[in-house]
């Protein structure tokens, strides 16, 4: 049987296993919450990754907020490598990767040899990630399951000012107040998700979009469109990017022995 | 992150320790028995002049950091934050004002000194920002004190020689006060010999300082941060520029025997803005373990004031304090970076984006990109605070210097 490889990406709301082959394919995934035993999280996600392949002398690499819990793994890269080799691997030209997680975000830049050549992470505020979009809808009571959907039936552009979650959140109450309908409200928030990646460093030429929220609110990437001058691309898994791009490190590992 | 290295540690911090004993000592007795008047002083003020004039010099600043660094700062803030001081502004001068509206100090623990030596006069200079007015306004309302200023300007294209004289002149208008408030007439060949005391320690801690242009770097950002006190709080003292003779000949037989502070030297780094007192063990660890030194900084440079000449005293003094790096404007800035990264052979900068020190942070008018676009070395920006670890998160922030050196590393 040929060498396996596994990633696992270990971030503030989920963690995602990647399995993949030699040739780099993936055979296997898992996502999950990555709740409050990190390591845990990571054994059961790569257990499930693997169902019925054994997991005799895998080569594992860490990554995400939680890769220095994953003790068992073989290396260890931060997300923003792992993002970055991931993203350039499926696309093998130079691109502008957007990563939108659970608690931030991420914009790297990658010329034609795969090299990273800029990044920049969101600042300390939660504003524009996943975790102001869960912190809206749990505001308005609404599953966050039917927020895609209801931000495409929106009918008028609304613009939210604040780029503060808890300024945000006032504001959008006030704008039920005002009788402004949901669906505007939620694309609205979708807008401003896209507002905080535009303020992070100019973006044009190819863009990849990846992450959880892209993956789970696909309009992200579609808004993003509207907004800039180059192509916005989404991967078919974009969550299990980061988990993809450290398999292949691990792959590289055992090349390197 | 790779594994926890074991630095060299550097034996003059027994000596240093000591130096800094000695000088909470005097002030201690001072408060004690009345035996000498104090002036408190913000760090790049006129404090030569007070010195000359038989004061003691009491540095809120370095107060301040002492609350940074032991991490009690946070504690202190939100009770200045509630008086009426906002979380978003000079977080040295909340830690401080905040410690005072507990009737706490950090010197009792590290000095046995039970309370702040009181003032008998507070002098400024706003070289470096407008807080240090605001906050020594609060202490001269507090203890009923005079409070005397050099209002120099900021953002300088260039040190006029106008500005110069008014600053000098604000110094000499000092004078008389001084005389009244300490009893003694001012001797104007005394003020001279502090002014050369005090240009000698200049001249050694930059030596201390340029010693890191070396490969391997003797000695780190995180080591100068530690051991510039006497450079802020000794300086026209005998006793500081004996210690940095002595640090200086410790880290020059550091070059000769090739010791590294970081083993394994491979990336060189410049820091820019203030340190984050409180994590600056973290910080220099976690540089440390990717073989990362970070070599030369703007702040450690700002306690140089090789402009000082003692045979035209006070606008000499004036020079110096018009010229610090942060009272200039960015062109200044951005030369200044360009040659100390040639100089220390620097791979990439560090910005940290202070966010209750925008004076003393660089990274907010686009000069991170401009001197990327300049030099072709990278840069990172971290967002931290110099006290308030509430506007600090470490797990950010280590992922973002990780990420750095791995992107320098492919």
């Amino acid at each position: 049987m040929s060498r396996i490889y596994a990633g696992i990406d270990v971030g503030s709301c989920t963690t995602k296993a990647v399995v993949i082959n030699a040739e780099g394919e993936i055979i296997g995934a898992h996502v999950q919450r990555s709740g409050i035993d990190y390591r845990r999280a990571a054994q059961e996600t790569l257990k499930k990754a693997l169902g019925n392949i054994e997991p005799n002398g895998i080569k594992i690499v860490s990554t995400g907020y939680g890769r220095h819990n994953v003790d068992f793994a073989t290396g260890r890269k931060t997300e923003i490598a792992c993002h970055a080799k991931g993203g350039f691997n499926y696309l093998r030209k130079g691109l502008t990767l957007v990563d939108i997680g659970g608690q931030d975000n991420k914009v790297i830049k990658i010329d034609d040899e795969g090299k990273r050549v800029d990044f920049r992470m969101n600042r300390k505020c939660a504003a524009g990630t996943g975790a102001f979009i869960e912190e809206i809808a749990y505001k308005m009571n609404l599953p966050l399951d039917i927020l895609d959907s209801m931000a495409r039936k929106a009918k008028k552009r609304f613009k939210i000012g604040s780029y503060c979650t808890v300024f945000a959140s006032t504001e959008i109450l006030s704008h039920i107040r005002a009788g402004v309908s949901a669906e505007d409200l939620v694309r609205g928030v979708f807008e401003s998700v896209i507002d905080r990646i535009m303020e992070m460093m100019p973006l044009k030429g190819r863009i990849l979009m990846c992450g959880g929220v892209v993956e789970h609110f696909p309009i992200i990437a579609e808004l993003l469109r509207e907004r800039i001058d180059g192509e916005v691309i989404v991967p078919p898994r974009p969550q299990l990017t980061g988990a993809y791009g450290a398999a292949l490190f691990a792959k590289e590992l055992d090349n390197n022995r | 992150m790779g594994e926890q290295r074991k630095t060299p540690q550097i034996k003059s911090t027994q000596m240093l320790k000591e130096v800094m004993k000695q000088h909470f000592y005097e002030l201690g007795e001072a408060a004690k028995t009345g035996n000498k008047k104090i002036a408190w002083c913000s760090s790049v003020g006129p404090a030569e002049l007070a010195l000359a004039m038989g004061f003691l010099v009491f540095y809120p600043e370095n107060h301040a950091a002492i609350m940074g660094a032991n991490r009690t700062a946070t504690d202190y803030i939100p009770i200045a934050n509630a008086y009426g001081y906002s979380p978003d502004i000079c977080s040295y001068l909340t830690s401080d004002i905040g410690a005072y509206l507990k009737g706490e100090t950090p010197l009792k623990k590290a000095y046995g000194i039970e309370k702040v030596p009181k003032p008998d006069v507070l002098l400024y200079n706003t070289n470096q920002c407008r807080d240090v007015y605001d906050w020594f306004s609060f202490y001269a309302k507090e203890f009923n004190v005079p409070i005397l200023g050099v209002n120099t300007p900021r953002n300088q294209a260039e040190i006029r020689e106008d500005v110069v004289e008014v600053c000098a002149r604000q110094m000499e208008e000092m004078v008389p006060h001084l005389e009244e408030i300490s009893g003694q007439k001012f001797d104007i060949d005394r003020f001279r010999e502090v002014l050369a005391d005090s240009l000698k320690c200049s001249l050694l801690w930059e030596d201390v300082l340029n010693t890191a242009a070396n490969i391997p770097a003797p000695a780190t950002f995180f080591d100068h941060c530690v051991h510039m006190g006497p450079a802020v709080v000794m300086r026209g003292r005998k006793e500081a520029i004996r210690y940095y003779e002595t640090l200086l000949q410790e880290l020059k037989d550091r070059v000769r025997d090739g010791i590294a502070a970081v083993p394994g030297e491979k990336h060189r780094f410049y820091w820019d803005g203030m340190p984050i007192w409180g994590k600056l063990r973290l910080l220099s660890n976690t540089f440390a373990a990717l073989n990362s030194a970070v070599v030369v900084s703007s702040y450690c440079n700002s306690w140089v004031f090789s402009k000082f000449d003692p045979k035209d005293p006070f606008k000499s003094m004036a020079r110096a304090y018009c010229s610090i790096f942060i009272s200039q404007d960015d062109n200044f800035k951005e030369r200044y970076i360009a040659e100390k990264v040639e100089k220390f052979k620097i791979d990439g900068i560090i910005f940290h984006d202070s966010k209750t020190c925008p004076n003393n942070t660089n990274c907010r008018y686009a000069m991170p990109q401009r001197l990327q676009k300049q030099l072709g070395i990278p840069f990172l920006i971290i967002n931290g605070d110099l006290n308030d670890l509430r506007c600090f998160s470490e797990e950010q922030t280590i992922t973002n210097i990780e990420a750095f050196v791995e992107q320098l590393e492919e």
